[in-house]
């Protein structure tokens, strides 16, 4: 993630969160998952909506729509989990719509823009514009911590 | 690496044998004229000599090979056992040990041993007169040339077992030429001569015989009780063989002929002659013949046992883990159905399931002693660098527990220990002036005591002083004024394992830093155990440990609340009852009912784990599951039971770290999720 402007290309997997579009690493991705019952675990913090049981793995959720402090949807059926691994942690992040798998160009990806903005700036490691989409490469490790 | 198949089973043969000397060194300071029990840490040693050398762990070899030289000279009365020469061997085998390990952390178990190995060779060299003697007698043997090669560790090899009373013969076995199934005689040959003795060398060697890689004839080198000429008679009992040559390896010509083996002609080497009996001449000392025997007789009369790599053992349990989660399903879709057949079965399936999962654990279940067995050594040092005299007696060795717990244990242990002998037993000196032996007692005892298993710490020392105790504690901010005053003995004791807390005046190394009885505490209840403590001043105290048979597999109780599923383990459990809100009594802002005559505090885990609530109920009734943490107890309110069931214990994972009284979670028959209450975090 953090060494990804360095590399040729990446291959990401681009996902929907409200009206934008964002993209996480190929190689960090272990599996999407259609949303399924989710248990609640009490004292930890709002954005981290339970555990699932991902074939016999207990796997915390992270609803990323909370966790940049975007308004908060009900879940639909585009709904998707998408089951990350970093380190020896493995989590889920509930996003609306897992669209698309995409190779992205180094010389396509820009340092994060120097704007004032919301809470998810500090989650992202950079841009990349191709064609007319502009996506938002994710932090993994700032969104996890 | 054909050697590395072999490492692990290297490492663990070792630290058996190293366990071996250290328990016998122990034995023998105690009884120092006992030379049989010399007789037992040689062989340990000398086994272990010889399987690094194979493992080609030369400084382990070489160690191993001096300290036998002293043992030997030992047995051989040559020299007196004395502390300061237990001392040494002492430190050996601790070097030894650290050996091994780097070894099984991947090192090469290589470490600068100089200094024990100079005493060693001290010790050792006072007698170097008497084994000249024992090696002039060697020499009487009929001189022969051989024909095989030997390296400085078989020559060693070769030059020990002949002191202690073993023939070395080389022998030269041919096939005949018609012969079809080489290996299988090759076969039939080792099988004979493994039955007597050992086989040190074969040329070629046996990977290539047993490939039949040779033409009609081999060459072994075999040490061995036998006469030689027995052995030649044994061996051309085996089908196929035409000739069978046994003749003498001369120990003592072995390094002076390696110079000139080379040149040795073939022909010269080829003629050799024919031994006759030659265990009249066998300079062995008689107490040697004992303990080979002892192995001897000992080996077939062992129980039927295999090794299994401990890696199996664990899939073997994760996949039953999974298959509990699936009769779970099967258990909550048959009752669903209510279909006859299905439910017998299912019923059927249980049962054996049960029985299963009885086997599978007693399988991976480790006596308790493989924990234990490092104390003795460790109380013996301490007792050394504190000056105290100090006797621990191990009761219950046998007493098996879960291996996820035996490994985890033994660090709470070590410091319980230390603690006892370090803050417990008092000096020589104080304990005469208290009218107590000048040895203090210290009793490692185990046993099972329904799904549990105690562990306890008794020492017959000072006891804890509960005056200071309690100052220190009020002193460091633990506990407050008025805490203090209605605190009985016990809780005044326990706070001995609060963080932060050390009474010993001089802190020493051993123990006492106040970062340990904490840490101890900690680790006891995350293995789901817990710890009291029992004292009494000036006569001792007892530390005792309670730990569940197992870790992976328990028993617990699922209870509703709102529409979220949460499991009690049964361990907790005292007992479940239904109360009327009238019974609920007001005390200091907490809610508390009257059970069985004791005040007993109300936890609604609706309001600890903040479960959101659609509408607001107000039933006349609760359920509340009676939980105990020690001799403390709270009610949890619940909306209801559902029923006693087993389950395997999950983690949520390092993402989700430290939460609040959940200590895990479960896979439900259904394919939620349940999470486990962590009562010990509810009862303060």
């Amino acid at each position: 993630m953090t060494n990804a402007v360095e590399q040729e290309s990446i291959k990401v997997i681009v996902f929907q969160l409200a009206d934008k579009e964002y993209a996480i690493p190929v190689s960090h991705v272990q599996g999407i998952e259609k949303l399924m019952h989710i248990t609640r675990v009490p004292k930890t913090p709002h954005y981290v909506k339970g555990v699932i049981n991902l074939r016999g793995v207990v796997t915390p959720i992270v609803d990323l729509r909370e966790r940049f402090g975007l308004p908060i949807s009900d879940h639909e059926e585009t709904t998707r989990i998408i089951i990350i691994s970093l380190e020896d942690m493995e989590v889920g992040f509930v996003v609306d719509s897992a669209n698309d798998v995409l190779d992205i160009p180094a010389n396509a990806i820009e340092p994060q823009p120097e704007v004032v903005g919301s809470l998810e700036e500090a989650f992202i490691s950079g841009v990349a514009k191709i064609d007319r989409r502009l996506l938002i490469l994710l932090h993994l490790e700032k969104v996890l911590n | 690496m054909e050697v590395n198949q072999y490492l692990e089973m290297f490492i663990e043969e070792s630290k058996e044998h190293l366990q071996a000397c250290s328990e016998h060194l122990l034995e023998l300071e105690k009884n120092p004229n006992d030379l049989t029990i010399v007789g037992e840490i040689f062989r340990s040693a000398h086994t272990l000599k010889g399987m690094s050398a194979t493992m080609g762990f030369e400084d382990l070899a070489d160690l191993t090979h001096k300290m036998e030289n002293v043992l030997d000279a030992i047995r051989n009365e040559k020299i007196k056992v004395s502390p300061e020469i237990l001392d040494v061997v002492f430190e050996s085998v601790d070097h030894l040990e650290e050996m091994v390990m780097d070894i099984a952390n991947g090192g090469d178990g290589k470490r600068d041993v100089s200094a024990t190995v100079a005493q060693l060779k001290r010790i050792e060299l006072g007698e170097e007169a008497v084994q000249e003697v024992a090696v002039t007698a060697e020499t009487a043997h009929p001189a022969i040339e051989n024909m095989l090669e030997y390296d400085s560790f078989e020559q060693t090899v070769i030059a020990q077992s002949a002191e202690q009373g073993f023939n070395a013969y080389e022998i030269l076995v041919r096939l005949r030429e018609d012969c079809l199934l080489k290996a299988a005689r090759v076969f039939m040959v080792f099988e004979i001569l493994e039955k007597d003795g050992d086989v040190i060398k074969a040329s070629p060697s046996v990977e290539k015989l047993e490939d039949e890689q040779f033409d009609q004839q081999f060459y072994i080198a075999f040490v061995t009780k036998e006469s030689a000429e027995d052995m030649q008679k044994k061996l051309m009992k085996v089908s196929e063989v035409e000739e069978v040559v046994v003749s003498v390896i001369d120990a003592a010509k072995l390094g002076q002929s390696q110079y000139s083996e080379e040149v040795a002609p073939v022909e010269e080497a080829s003629q050799p002659v024919e031994v006759q009996d030659k265990n009249e001449q066998t300079p062995a000392p008689v107490q040697a013949a004992a303990p080979a025997k002892a192995d001897k007789a000992h080996a077939p009369v062992g129980n039927k046992t295999i090794r299994v790599n401990i890696e199996r053992l664990d899939i073997l349990m994760n996949l039953f883990e999974e298959l509990v989660i699936d009769r779970g399903r099967l258990q909550s879709i048959a009752t669903e159905v209510n279909h006859g057949e299905l439910n017998e079965t299912v019923e059927r399936m249980s049962r054996v399931m049960g029985d299963l999962q009885t086997i599978i654990l007693t399988m991976r279940m480790v006596p308790v002693e493989t924990v234990f067995n490092r104390f003795p050594k460790m109380i013996r040092q301490l007792s050394r660098d504190l000056n105290k005299k100090i006797n621990l007696e191990i009761i219950g060795a046998e007493t098996e527990l879960d291996r996820t717990v035996i490994d985890e244990i033994g660090d709470p242990l070590v410091h319980l220990i230390r603690n006892s002998v370090d803050h417990g037993i008092e000096n020589p000196t104080a304990r005469r002036a208290k009218g107590k032996p000048e040895e203090g007692t210290v009793v490692l005892r185990a046993y099972h005591s329904g799904n549990y298993v105690f562990i306890e710490i008794e020492d017959d020392g000072a006891g804890i002083n509960r005056d200071k105790v309690l100052a220190k504690a009020l002193a460091k901010g633990v506990v407050t004024q008025e805490q203090a005053s209605v605190m009985t003995d016990k809780q005044i004791n326990e706070l001995i394992l609060a963080s932060g807390f050390s009474t010993a005046e001089v802190i020493s190394d051993i123990s006492g830093r106040g970062v340990g009885l904490d840490v101890v505490k900690t680790t006891i209840e995350s293995l789901g155990g817990n710890i009291s403590i029992e004292s009494t001043q000036d006569v001792g105290s007892t530390f005792s440990i309670q730990l569940p048979l197992t870790l992976s597999i328990i028993s617990v109780m699922l209870v509703e609340i709102e529409k979220e599923i949460y499991a009690i383990p049964l361990s907790s459990i005292i007992e479940t009852s239904i109360i009327r809100s009238s019974d609920i009594m007001n005390a200091h802002n907490q809610k508390v009912i009257d059970f069985r005559g004791k005040v007993v505090p109300l936890v609604f885990l609706e309001e600890i784990f903040e479960v959101p609530r659609k509408e607001q109920q107000d039933d006349e009734f609760h359920s509340v599951v009676i939980v105990r943490k020690g001799e403390k107890l709270a009610g949890l309110v619940v909306d209801s039971f559902i029923g006693q069931q087993e389950i395997v214990l999950k983690s949520l994972g390092n993402y989700l770290t430290n939460i609040f009284a959940i200590s895990g979670a479960t896979i439900l028959g259904n394919g939620k999720v349940a999470l486990i209450v962590d009562c010990n975090a509810l009862i303060k």
